[in-house]
């Protein structure tokens, strides 16, 4: 008998395979956006707004187009002509490409410039004269729906104002009732602040229209190159089958590469009017300054509380400042995203969410930064309220999660708002946490430290988040539902390709998409090439963002195969000459169910598919799936973090950091762990460090890195990482999403353990970055300290 | 070799003749006094394995060594090159052969998108040459000027010293 195939050792499901895609990284062979270069290639660069908010004048070009080298300068005028001023946004509203009447936020793109290199193509961005009249500024949504307030959109028919929308969810009368019952009502308020992305490659696009073929081909730094096609089929008007959108590798994506930016679409009608490729490499300001923001938004709520620690009902209001224009790449249904996931992991009877959204004088964006659609904001404000609504019920922090969390045998658990989560061990990924941690014993350690003078704190943060949207009948961008796809062709020797409609930017897919394939087909996963990110020859799909891509694409990637291997079934009747219900499968081999010895490999399967297929059967061995999933996944996650408070300076440090992650069964470990350890860096980042607001003349403040802090290895702290597995119960291999699950549930942890510390002075919040100047505002006024913009102007 | 000129040049574009050691190449170039080091690697030389991040000095992913010690070639302007050597990720590993900072961030898996690492592998190659016993504190202090928003650096650091201990001969996990 042969002895079966090692999963492991082909590596499939479970293999911590290292990466296919570091071989050309390690070597500097990585073919970014940037490192391309095709014959004839000119450069643009886009001149910016100076101001937040005033009307144009007038823009002298002459001197622009004056200066050698120069081939073209691109105007909102001249982009009017075309009725290519103004695009639609991902979320029903418009942005402006090039500004005509007014500019709106500070970086806004005036005019763009097209020459045979990017210093020359620099230089005439500076020799554009553009005449402003300033306009009265606002940054924030108080400003926005003041008396009097100017009406920043006043482009826009039937935009009497800055409000872009009023929504709400959930039962508001039940939800009264249930306050009117509580023992204690414990409240909170806050700001998430806006936070930026910033991969370190910035965004770039590469236009490249050929008038003989009338072919538009562009290399973007896109994670969802299927819609920006779409996109620019209905934007530029041009057939969609005549589009070819590349994405190349990306270095970082985080969200800040789903939306549609003015610079594409300039290179776009810049490469067609000169028939050349035309290159635009964004800069770092401008990449922080004028692309996808993301949160900023003023989070208020409250829990009715009985005494023994339950909670009875939810409440919460938001307040979203979204930038100049509503461009939140986001599922259509829902305005706030999927803000009202907030409290899922827990018990809670009935809750009401009531959100408004306004324009600013501020960038628009509003994306998904390692996160689903506001999730992180729900998560945050959860976990902050929960640790709060512990304190002031006097109870312990942990023992009050455990409380409220949906207990094992409760699921499939509907939560107040509607969501189905369907599986999970909340109260063990806890326990172990707080054994990793030594809970009790830092209690004690806390206590002994407080006596001497010390600060000592830990923060707790326990979280389900909803990932891989969709399925199809709640959630669309634009109308185009969530699905998503997968191709695999399995060639002649039994080596295969595999193509998506999603687009990695560091998660491995090259590397666990073949996995996939190998657990399904018993084929070495180094039998096996993935490509992604070329829309002339993947299949349609959403890309890759809000964790969706192992949830939605590898599901896919799983279900093409099981097609192959279904196929390949037939195959193996024929060669084995018995009929197919009396052949059996394990990994990489078809046997006779009477005869074990008697089997074919999938290899020769594939072979015979193309060279002995029976009569009647067609050629080839290759399928293509799309997959609509039943459900979201539902990852869990506890983080735990300590920290020492100076009471003196208000600097804390890290003690210690734990993550215990549930997110179903991992495909690749290593990958899994060097996901979560990203997102606990960017946690970290965001509650200490990661710094991007606004003055009163809406100036950025953060608009390069010297500004905007991002956490180096020196800062980083070090992650203890443990794991708890339940498998999805609708995916086909029992994954969850994970990418982000760090990210949205950490910074609630980082801040629980800071104001943990100061627990004692009263102060219930201090806005992020929780930078040491307002630990120590808190600490020695004893109150609490906003982050709100606007921020003092330098002088 | 043709040059085409913009007709409305007035005078030439002033440039200056450099001789510049890449990778143990010798290269001549003609280059803009304006001109900065990462862009005559990266367009001139088309060695696109240095990447550009921040213009600001800050991010490091266009980290080279010049003459052993690390640059930010971003900040660093071509013609200061001008008889000196440089040593870029291209040149890193031989022909056949990957630098031991290579097979270790693969190994410890110390890289997701790509975009810093070679600015970070050169970072740690200016620690190695002169201490090849470094400590963790010591190699996250040495790559502080290297940003990363992937990994978290903490398999960046085991990666560093991965090859650390593959440099001194000692035993390494296998990959």
């Amino acid at each position: 008998m042969t002895k079966a195939l090692d999963e492991i050792k082909i590596g499939g499901l479970g293999s911590s395979r290292k990466r296919v895609e570091d071989n050309r990284f390690i070597r500097g062979k990585g073919n970014y956006t940037d490192d391309i270069v095709l014959p004839g290639m000119l450069h643009m660069e886009i001149l910016r707004s100076p101001l937040a908010h005033a009307r144009i004048k007038s823009i002298d070009t002459s001197r622009a187009w004056d200066i050698p080298g120069v081939h073209l300068v691109l105007t909102g005028e001249m982009m009017a002509t075309r009725n290519l001023a103004w695009m639609p946004t991902l979320s029903y509203d418009t942005q402006a490409v090039l500004a005509t009447d007014k500019v709106r936020f500070q970086g806004q793109e005036v005019a763009c410039v097209v020459a045979d290199d990017p210093y020359i193509a620099k230089d005439a961005c500076e020799a554009i004269q553009v005449e402003y009249e300033p306009l009265p500024v606002i940054v924030n949504p108080q400003q926005a729906t003041a008396d009097g307030a100017p009406v920043i959109r006043d482009d826009k028919e039937n935009q009497p104002d800055n409000v872009i929308y009023n929504w709400e969810v959930g039962d508001k009368d039940g939800t009264e009732r249930a306050f009117a019952q509580a023992d204690k009502i414990s409240t909170l308020s806050l700001h998430y602040p806006r936070s930026h992305p910033s991969p370190i490659e910035c965004c770039g696009s590469i236009a490249d229209f050929n008038r003989a073929t009338s072919k538009l081909t562009v290399y973007m730094t896109t994670q969802a190159p299927h819609i920006i096609r779409a996109a620019v089929a209905l934007v530029a008007e041009l057939p969609e089958h005549m589009i070819r959108i590349i994405s190349p590798d990306i270095g970082g994506g985080f969200g800040n590469k789903v939306p549609v930016y003015p610079g594409y679409v300039c290179s776009i009608l810049a490469s067609i009017l000169l028939e050349r490729p035309v290159k635009w490499i964004e800069d770092k300001t401008g990449n922080l300054i004028s692309t996808g923001f993301a949160r900023d938004v003023y989070l208020e709520g409250e829990l009715a509380l009985r005494n023994d620690g339950k909670i009875l009902a939810m409440r919460m209001h938001t307040d979203a400042d979204h930038g100049a224009f509503f461009s939140d790449a986001q599922p259509s249904k829902f305005k706030i995203g999927l803000m009202h996931s907030t409290f899922a992991c827990y018990d809670v009877p009935v809750a009401h969410l009531t959100a408004r959204g306004t324009y600013s004088n501020k960038a628009p964006g509003g994306v998904a930064y390692r996160c689903s659609f506001r999730v992180t904001e729900a998560m945050f404000f959860q976990e902050r309220m929960m640790q709060q609504a512990a304190y002031d019920l006097g109870l312990d922090q942990a023992e009050f999660r455990r409380v409220n969390l949906v207990r094992d045998d409760d699921f499939p658990h509907r939560t107040p708002f509607g969501f189905l989560t369907d599986s999970g061990q909340y109260a063990k990924c806890l326990d172990v946490g707080l054994e990793a941690i030594g809970y009790q014993d830092f209690l004690r350690q806390k206590e002994e430290a407080r006596a001497r003078g010390r600060r000592l704190g830990i923060g707790i943060s326990t979280m389900t988040e909803p990932l891989g949207a969709g399925n199809s009948r709640e959630y669309d961008i634009l109308g185009i539902k969530m699905f998503d796809s997968a191709e695999l062709r399995v060639h002649l020797t039994g080596k295969a390709i595999v193509r998506t409609g999603a687009r990695g930017q560091g998660q491995g897919h090259e590397t666990t998409w073949a996995q996939i394939v190998s657990h399904e087909l018993g084929l070495p996963a180094d039998d096996i090439v993935v490509e992604e990110g070329d829309t002339d020859t993947a299949p349609f799909g959403m890309g890759t963002y809000a964790s969706r891509s192992t949830p939605v694409a590898g599901a896919a990637v799983a279900m093409a195969a099981r097609k192959v291997r279904a196929k390949a079934r037939r195959l193996a009747a024929h060669l084995l000459e018995v009929s197919e219900e009396d052949v059996e499968w394990e990994l990489g081999r078809f046997y006779v169910r009477s005869a074990p010895d008697h089997g074919v490999t999938i290899q020769e399967c594939a072979m015979a598919a193309y060279s002995n297929m029976p009569d009647g059967m067609e050629p080839g061995l290759e399928a293509s799936a799309y997959y609509d999933p039943p459900n979201l996944t539902w990852p869990f996650a506890c983080y735990i973090v300590t920290v020492e408070v100076d009471p003196d300076t208000g600097v804390w440090d890290v003690l210690n950091v734990v993550a215990v992650d549930d997110c179903g069964v991992r495909i690749n470990p290593m990958i899994v762990e060097g996901q979560i350890m990203g997102g606990l860096t960017e946690a970290y980042a965001m509650s200490n460090m990661q710094f991007i607001t606004f003055d009163a003349e809406g100036n950025c403040v953060g608009s390069n890195y010297m500004d905007y802090l991002l956490p180096t290895a020196w800062e980083t702290p070090g992650f203890e990482l443990h794991e708890v597995v339940t498998p999805c119960p609708h995916h086909p291999i029992g994954a969850k999403g994970v990418g982000e699950c760090a990210a949205v549930g950490g910074p609630a942890a980082y801040v629980n353990a800071v104001m943990d510390a100061i627990q004692d002075t009263g102060v219930r919040n201090i806005d992020m970055p929780v930078l040491p100047d307002r630990v120590w505002e808190a600490l020695t006024f004893r109150r609490d300290v906003s982050g709100a913009p606007p921020v003092r102007s330098d002088g | 070799m043709t040059t085409l000129y913009d007709e409305r040049a007035g005078t030439d574009v002033p440039t200056r003749r450099i001789t510049v050691t890449v990778n143990g190449e010798t290269r001549v170039a003609e280059v803009e006094p304006r001109l900065l080091l990462a862009h005559l690697l990266r367009q001139g030389l088309r060695l696109t394995g240095t990447h550009t991040g921040c213009d600001t000095t800050n991010c490091g992913a266009c980290t080279v060594l010049v003459d052993g010690k690390a640059i930010k070639s971003c900040t660093m302007l071509a013609v200061q090159a001008d008889g000196h050597s440089v040593t870029t990720v291209e040149g890193l590993s031989g022909a056949s052969e990957l630098h031991p900072l290579q097979e270790g961030f693969k190994d410890e898996h110390g890289l997701q998108c790509g975009f810093c690492t070679p600015g970070m592998m050169l970072a740690a190659k200016a620690l190695l040459d002169r201490d090849p016993n470094p400590s963790e504190e010591d190699v996250r202090w040495a790559l502080s000027g290297n940003l990363c928003r992937c990994t978290g650096y903490q398999n960046i650091v085991k990666s560093v010293l991965w090859a650390a201990a593959k440099l001194r001969g000692e035993a390494v996990s296998a990959e």
